[in-house]
């Protein structure tokens, strides 16, 4: 594996396995009255956040503590793009201060890779922009797998703002990576002009799509997507692209239905579906603190500090 | 160091070696076997002569960002470039739409006298893009400005480019444009396209720059004027601008550098030195602006120098600024793309580089090698090829997106009006 874990295209399919074979390991542990590993001991994660994201945060937390690793977060929101300290003047102060890994959330894309370039410790993007979001790919790939037992030749269809998405950026490269047949479907608007070179298929009609979705992963639509001209009104967005219970009887009896976090309940999923069995919602959440273990046990525990740093 | 200098062995325009008498500023003798008892002589046996180049588009900073350039750097880098006129742009602090602004460069450039500094003049008031600014008052000023333009911005309002460009008939002047469609370009960061998609950055298509320069071609046409096109980065583009020349309108283009070498690829490590307005494109569109230039469709190359300091490109990419330096790579970037593959000969080169920027510009005095002509030269080694190494740029700004770019050719010589302002690769004083 590499250093750093900041696009989902960097990690092979062996490497993709690796991860999620070892959060199934990790998760197990999770199961016992004490989830404590000594594994990284007298290591330090940093959570670097310019952007609030209490729930990837305290994820990210979780899964540095139950590895006993020592976590600062450093809660940087708005500080960095419009006024005072650099990215990269915070960067030598991580450096300064040992930090073996730092965890970045950011609302430029490529931030994460900015700051790979000023620290020696492993970077792990947190979500990037509308660039990507890797640990997010990996834990949905990893509940789907859960939950539909296999990944290669699974059909995925990703619904909603693919444009701005990183979560459907890192999923789209994951997913193919692992073997599964990714769909998206959305507006025209709210996809990339060159989604074509994507390894994926497209379509707008979600209602054609369901009926051969083992997945159906709904996306959130962004409060300033709603008045900048991508859809005519949200009423209409939703009739066409939102997930209510009529449609989610298009789907085969063993269809799931997955949501990022946060919803916009009534929007692109209504709370019956949210509520329904067939949601995978709250378990996404759980599989989220394991997948960070896997990935930060797996960036950190090879490394002898002195040596590859 | 001025005087007569005899410049022996040098090939004009690439053609067979022939030596350079130079008097008094200018050009007195070309031929072979000259000898002048008393001049200082500057052995150039395998060096190409060209005219001193002119750049119609420079970004000397000066007044308002003296931590980016000067009049004094800017100008020490042009003549290390080989140039020996550089066209100020407008998008200073103030901005240079007022006689006095212009008058100020223009003095400033009198004074570091490595290089002409020929001011542009803004076209809109404060580049505000809603009221003209007064530019008869600039056209009658010491700065004598012809060129006006609100680079960095469009002057996307179609009645006031209707009127600028009327306006300047007066006084035989041209709009230079920056085209793009603001509203197309939003927040855009790199060509829309693959990269955009991939990387997550607000794209920027190329639609914007072609729509506007073809209704900037239209307008023209309509009241008779004459427009250039700045930063030309597109194949469309070439396809619109061809088009309106074969109607005979007066449009005129330039094509920066690294429009010319470069794509939007560079932007997938989301390093700054690659980000750049207009944006890389894709290596059809270079491959396209290489062959307008060639072709003569787009008409030179302009620098768009665009220096910053280290803070304003280490820093996330949707927040860096956009720029790139060019004055000390041009030369030898256009060897590289154009002479190299065959598409441009020397002769091409002066022409593309010095030639028509100066026709474009309204100077007299540049762009000709021959006897009676100022002696505003460059000598031009073709042979090394060297890693480009910002820390020995003249310009205070190391945003080039050529470092460490193995590039041929050196220029050796640079004289200005008969005085060397480069000697041996260096500043001559």
């Amino acid at each position: 594996m590499n250093r750093h874990l900041i696009s989902a295209g960097d990690l092979s399919q062996d490497d993709a396995v690796l991860i999620l074979d070892t959060a199934d390991e990790l998760d197990r542990i999770a199961e016992r009255p004490v989830k404590k590993l000594p594994t990284l001991r007298g290591r330090t994660v940093v959570n670097l956040f310019y952007e609030d994201s209490t729930r990837t945060r305290i994820s990210f937390e979780a899964a540095a503590k139950r590895l006993s690793a020592d976590v600062i977060n450093f809660s940087a929101k708005g500080s960095s793009v419009a006024k005072g300290e650099s990215l990269k003047d915070t960067a030598l102060t991580l450096e300064a201060m040992g930090a073996d890994a730092v965890v970045i959330r950011h609302s430029a894309s490529g931030a994460p890779h900015r700051l790979a370039g000023w620290v020696r410790g492993s970077v792990v993007n947190a979500g990037d922009g509308a660039h990507e979001h890797p640990t997010q790919a990996l834990l949905d790939a990893f509940t789907m797998r859960r939950r539909l037992g296999r990944l290669d030749g699974l059909r995925v269809t990703i619904v909603g703002d693919v444009l701005h998405s990183r979560v459907a950026r890192s999923n789209v490269l994951l997913l193919s990576t692992l073997g599964a047949e990714v769909t998206l479907v959305a507006p025209p608007t709210l996809l990339p002009v060159a989604v074509g070179s994507w390894p994926c298929a497209v379509g707008y009609d979600l209602d054609a799509a369901l009926p051969k979705a083992d997945v159906v992963m709904m996306l959130r639509v962004q409060q300033e997507r709603m008045n900048a001209a991508y859809f005519p009104t949200v009423r209409e967005y939703s009739r066409r692209y939102g997930l209510d219970a009529a449609r989610m009887a298009l789907l085969p009896e063993h269809g799931i239905v997955m949501h990022p976090g946060p919803m916009n309940r009534g929007v692109e999923i209504a709370a019956e579906v949210a509520d329904s069995v067939r949601s995978t919602i709250v378990e996404q959440v759980a599989n989220g603190v394991s997948v960070r273990m896997a990935v930060l046990y797996l960036l950190l525990s090879g490394s002898d500090q002195g040596d590859q740093r | 160091m001025t005087g007569t200098w005899l410049i022996t062995g040098a090939r004009p325009l690439g053609r067979d070696a022939a030596d350079v008498l130079v008097r008094d500023g200018l050009i007195a003798e070309i031929g072979p076997g000259l000898d002048e008892p008393g001049a200082q002589r500057l052995d150039a046996g395998g060096l190409i002569l060209l005219p001193g180049l002119v750049d119609l588009h420079t970004h000397l900073r000066e007044p308002g960002r003296e931590d980016a350039e000067t009049v004094s750097s800017g100008t020490a880098a042009a003549a290390l470039g080989g140039y020996t006129t550089v066209h100020a742009m407008a998008n200073t602090e103030p901005v240079a739409d007022t006689a006095g602004v212009v008058e100020q460069v223009w003095r400033l450039g009198r004074e570091a006298g490595r290089c002409d500094v020929q001011p542009v003049g803004a076209v809109t008031a404060g580049l505000a893009g809603s009221r003209l600014a007064e530019l008869g008052a600039m056209a009658d000023s010491a700065a004598r400005v012809r060129v006006f333009s609100d680079d960095g911005r469009c002057v996307d309002d179609a009645v006031l480019m209707r009127r600028a460009l009327e306006y300047v008939r007066a006084f035989g002047g041209v709009i230079a444009q920056h085209a793009q469609d603001p509203r197309l370009t939003s927040g855009a960061q790199v060509n829309e396209g693959e990269i955009s998609a991939r990387l997550g950055l607000t794209g920027w298509p190329a639609v914007a720059e072609e729509a506007i320069i073809a209704r900037d071609c239209l307008l023209t046409a309509h009241v008779g004027s004459a427009l250039h096109v700045c930063h030309v980065s597109t194949a469309g583009s070439v396809e619109i601008i061809r088009w309106a020349k074969s109607k005979g309108w007066r449009v005129t283009a330039e094509v920066t550098p690294h429009h010319l070498l470069l794509t939007e690829a560079l932007a997938a490590g989301y390093d700054p030195a690659f980000k750049v307005n207009p944006p890389l494109r894709t290596a059809e569109d270079a491959r396209a602006l290489r062959a307008g230039l060639a072709d003569g469709t787009i008409d030179c190359v302009a620098t768009d120098h665009a220096p910053h300091p280290l803070e304003d490109k280490e820093t996330e990419w949707e927040v860096a600024a956009f720029g790139m330096t060019g004055l000390e790579t041009a030369l030898r970037v256009v060897h590289q793309a154009l002479v190299e593959p065959g598409l441009l000969d020397w002769a091409g080169v002066a022409d593309r580089m010095s030639a028509r920027p100066a026709a474009i510009g309204r100077l007299s005095g540049h762009g000709r090698l021959a006897p009676g002509e100022p002696a505003s030269l460059v000598l031009y080694d073709p042979s090394p090829r060297e890693a480009i190494d910002p820390t020995t740029h003249a310009s205070k700004s190391r945003n080039t997106p050529f470092a460490g770019m193995v590039l041929p050719g050196r220029v050796v010589a640079t004289f200005l009006r008969g005085r060397p302002t480069v000697l041996d690769g260096k500043l001559a004083w």
